[in-house]
């Protein structure tokens, strides 16, 4: 902005001095166009693709975006817009995608639309008819009506979606067999077939009957030289939206799972996803198979958390104070030796800890359990102490950094009052350093909770959950904590996924740490107090 | 009115930048008309997703393609363990591929949604490897064209234990205890702590417990096998050779530990698969490679991987797509090229046999054609989770009376779910 102040007057505010488009506002405006071209090009591709939800939002963000930056009445949207725009993006969308894929049967079998899941079942009914040939075959028309001209043992035959197969006499063929020349007919030539997307739906959807009787099957081609005799079993009916099975009569219509269901309760491989209400939440909760594992798994979860949260906090600390004694020597080198575990990424100390561990070949038995071969990862136990210790070993660190520069920030004279008064180290260490530390500290350790609580890393890379319990009907283990049984559960690892329920439980922990989070730093306050 | 000014000024820039843009993305937009509503003189377009291997070789097939039909085809680079969920998620939105390379494992899952559409091979599947068609046939309908096929075998390190391969199990812990590796005279792969039963397979059937049974057609039935009295057989010899036992497995093997082992001639047997083959040789170890040696009565087949090309049930260009899959990239042309391009056992058996002058591929080759197609069928998920486990406790001495049994129960119940 090209503000100019004239000598001997008060400061007016930037408005009033505002003397035309200066160098600020040609920047803004290079800016503003070529964000408008970016989102114009979006809405364009948005209408290309058809998304009209992605269309309407794009048109209100960037319809926003102009108003705020060329109006003079939006100053503080000036500032926020951008955040806000990004918190929609990408906090507030992947929040309500979980919540609403939560309550629908999104997963494995249930993935598209009901028509995709009659397409799916169709083609699945169809079968070659098992001692058909192949015949060479041609793509014949009249008046834009599409038929077939087959060859079997020389005769060609020439038939539509309506008329069966007829021998025609006249016709010429190729020394493939192919037909090159049917009377009455035009050939369609391949290179027309190939290039027309629309051409080639239609020959591809075209059946044409072998005979009077529809038992007998249908000729239909796959590529457009060739064709077989198909039937099918199942038969569409748009409008009542239900599939028939020819051979049984049996009707299977759509129930309110997303499933086509005959009246004996026959149920067809492909479904789509529907809106399940809270189906997936009484799942979590009350389905036997999973309460008992479940509890156990959620117990561990709040021990672990728990656990990790004040071993580190207690080794970084302890530490700490170790190395902030002004007689310790070298106190800046071995700082940053202590910091070291936290420089290396969190999955890769965890392999190496998972080898070090190798009951045979680890160097932890090895060297201090003289070859004792403890099961440090196959035992339920001793797995979950592994755990522990590795994680402490990787988050000590960070409590070192923090303690320190807490410990270095308390004012020394309480700490040298209570020692005139006759304080002994621990009282002044409980009394006064400890309730000081956890004013500034004490938020923190909230924080570490609820990273810790979700802690997949280190459970995946280190255990993968395991051992799992014995004789137990789902697939979790002793070391599992919530987040990774959630990954069990959900099969996005392979295998059947079920989004809509692993949806359900992220959500459920979502809150479960959203209210311990509020609890806790509720508590927090109090220890300001002080 | 200076509000308008700018407001003006905006718009016209804005125009014009956009006109900028617009005569850069003028060909793509074509492009896209020509694809779906296909009058184009430039033909349709076909993508196919691939993973980095096989890119090139299915570019070269597609050269010859584009040529004969005037379509374009677009080779779209993906992770090959990336493909089957995009494919699964992306098919239904309209947005996926027309044609995708993958796993014959994941069929049962792409069959349930309704993602893939079934392909005729017609009078070229008689030159397939059966095992491969079989692997890619779900409830008798075949669902994709296989390319390659790839097992584990045993794998013997002949400085220690000579050229000659064990018919048996127990033939096999004699050569290696005649060689003085009575401790640990093979090496058995868990993952650790984990179990891994994909592996160690064939013993399994070796004793007449397939995970599930298969039909006539040879497409997998949801009955499982693995129970009954063989299952039982097959539980006890991994008891008997656990910690409570001989102790030559243990479960402590995981995949690099088990390699190191194998290449520094600690043990002279090990079950792997062909990726394996080169850390041993860097190492310099000289080996052969053969069938894996049966511990029960019966023959002992491994799972045989399987990869394909899987025609999408979404896909505009169905006709196209069909034709590129059976007219081109099943020629033996178009799979030598595929072998080339990352060597795995052919599907084509034309190929096969040529591959098969290499001794290693051939060893491979001979594992494979006693093997039996992994299950396809989405039940197999639920098998793992619960067999891999036992496999460990099994190796660590409880029960086989009690937890082969109850796994089998649990993996019953996970499927009738």
């Amino acid at each position: 902005m090209s503000v100019t102040h004239e000598a001997g007057t008060r400061p007016e505010s930037h408005a009033r001095t505002w003397s035309g488009p200066g160098w600020g506002f040609i920047a803004k405006l290079v800016i503003m166009m070529v964000i408008n071209a970016i989102g114009v090009l979006a809405i364009f591709s948005a209408y290309n693709a058809g998304s009209w939800v992605v269309l309407a939002v794009l048109v209100v963000l960037l319809a926003a975006a102009d108003w705020i930056y060329f109006s003079r009445r939006a100053l503080p949207l000036k500032y926020l817009y951008p955040g806000l725009v990004f918190l929609a993006v990408f906090q507030m969308f992947t929040l309500l995608y979980t919540g609403y894929v939560a309550f629908t049967n999104y997963g494995t079998g249930h993935l598209g639309s009901m028509e995709q899941a009659a397409d799916a079942a169709l083609i699945q009914a169809e079968r070659r008819v098992e001692d058909s040939p192949t015949y060479p075959l041609a793509v014949v028309r009249e008046d834009g009506e599409l038929g077939f001209a087959i060859t079997n043992d020389g005769v060609v035959s020439v038939g539509t979606a309506e008329d069966p197969l007829e021998p025609v006499s006249g016709a010429a063929i190729d020394d493939a067999g192919t037909p090159v020349q049917v009377p009455g007919w035009e050939v369609v030539p391949r290179a027309e077939l190939f290039t027309d997307t629309a051409l080639q739906e239609r020959v591809v959807d075209l059946r044409v009957p072998v005979s009077d009787d529809a038992a007998d099957g249908s000729i239909r081609t796959r590529e457009g030289s060739s064709g077989a005799i198909y039937t099918s079993s199942l038969t569409w009916d748009p409008a009542a939206q239900t599939l028939t099975d020819t051979e049984t009569g049996a009707v299977y219509s759509p129930d309110d799972r997303g499933s086509f269901v005959s009246p004996s309760g026959d149920r067809l491989a492909a479904g789509w996803y529907v809106p399940v209400g809270f189906d997936n939440f009484v799942r979590a909760f009350t389905d036997t198979a999973y309460a008992g594992p479940l509890l156990q798994v959620t117990l561990w979860t709040f021990a672990f958390g728990i656990l990790t949260v004040l071993t580190s906090f207690g080794v970084g600390l302890l530490l700490a104070m170790i190395y902030n004694d002004s007689r310790v020597r070298g106190q800046k080198v071995l700082r940053t030796v202590l910091i070291l575990p936290y420089a290396f990424p969190a999955f890769m100390s965890a392999l190496l800890w998972r080898g070090m561990l190798n009951s045979e070949f680890g160097v932890i038995n090895e060297w201090f359990f003289f070859g004792a071969g403890l099961d440090w990862l196959s035992d339920p136990w001793l797995a979950k102490f592994s755990i522990l210790w590795v994680n402490l070993w990787l988050s000590y660190p960070y409590w070192f950094l923090v303690t320190t520069g807490a410990l270095q920030a308390l004012p020394t004279d309480v700490t040298e009052a209570a020692r005139i008064d006759g304080a002994g180290r621990w009282r002044q260490f409980s009394s006064i350093t400890l309730p000081l530390l956890m004013v500034s500290t004490a938020p923190l350790a909230i924080a570490s909770f609820a990273f810790n609580f979700n802690n997949f890393t280190i459970i995946f890379m280190l255990t993968g959950g395991g051992p799992a319990f014995p004789g137990a009907s789902v697939p979790l283990g002793a070391t599992d904590i919530l987040i990774s049984a959630i990954y069990q559960i959900s099969g996005v690892a392979g295998g059947r996924a079920d989004y809509g329920l692993a949806s359900a439980l992220s959500i459920i922990v979502f809150i479960v740490i959203g209210i311990i989070s509020a609890l806790a730093f509720r508590q927090t306050r109090k220890l300001e107090e002080i | 009115m200076r509000k308008q000014f700018g407001l003006g000024v905006s718009l016209a820039a804005s125009v014009a930048l956009l006109a900028a843009c617009g005569g850069g993305s003028d060909p793509a937009e074509t492009a896209t008309t020509a694809e779906t509503t296909g009058g184009g003189a430039d033909g349709a377009e076909l993508v196919v997703w691939s993973d980095a291997e096989r890119a090139e070789a299915i570019e070269s097939a597609a050269g010859q393609f584009e040529e004969d039909t005037g379509a374009t085809v677009t080779v779209v680079q993906k992770n090959f363990e990336d493909l089957r969920a995009d494919f699964l998620a992306q098919v239904p939105t309209g947005e996926g591929p027309d044609i995708t390379v993958g796993a014959h494992d994941w069929l049962g899952e792409f069959v349930e949604s309704g993602v893939v559409d079934t392909v005729d091979l017609g009078d070229r599947a008689g030159a397939f490897e059966q095992v491969t068609l079989d692997a890619f046939t779900y409830e008798g309908q075949l669902y994709a064209m296989p390319y390659a096929q790839e097992s584990v075998a045993l794998i013997q390190n002949t400085e220690l234990v000579g050229e000659e391969a064990p018919a048996t199990w127990d033939e096999m812990i004699q050569m290696a205890t005649d060689a003085g590796f009575e401790e640990r005279p093979f090496i058995l792969y868990t993952n650790g702590p984990e179990g891994d039963m994909y592996t160690s397979y064939a013993f399994q059937t070796s004793f007449g417990a397939p995970v599930f049974t298969q039909d006539d057609a040879g497409s997998y039935t949801s009955e499982i096998g693995l129970g009954g009295e063989n299952g039982l057989a097959y539980a006890q010899w991994l008891y008997d050779n656990g910690s409570a036992g001989t102790g030559y497995f243990t479960d402590t093997i995981d995949y690099d530990i088990g390699n190191e082992l194998f290449a520094t001639g600690e043990s002279p047997f090990i079950v792997q698969g062909p990726w394996v083959i080169p850390t041993y040789t860097d190492a310099g170890i000289d080996v052969a490679v053969g069938p894996i040696p049966a511990a029960g009565g019966e023959t002992a087949s491994p799972f045989v991987g399987v990869q394909g090309f899987y025609l999408s049930a979404q896909s505009a260009n169905a006709l196209l797509a069909t034709e590129f899959l059976t007219g081109y990239m099943a020629s033996d042309d178009a799979q030598q090229a595929l072998y080339e391009a990352d060597p795995r056992i052919p599907a084509l058996t034309a190929v096969a046999e040529s591959a098969a002058d290499d001794p290693i591929m051939a060893g491979f080759l001979a594992s494979a054609q006693n093997g039996v197609p992994m299950p396809n069928i989405p039940e197999m998920g639920a098998v793992w989770e619960f067999w891999n486990p036992v496999q460990i406790a099994l190796i660590n001495g409880e029960d086989p009376d009690t937890v082969w049994p109850e796994m089998v129960s649990n993996i019953e119940g996970a499927i009738a779910e």
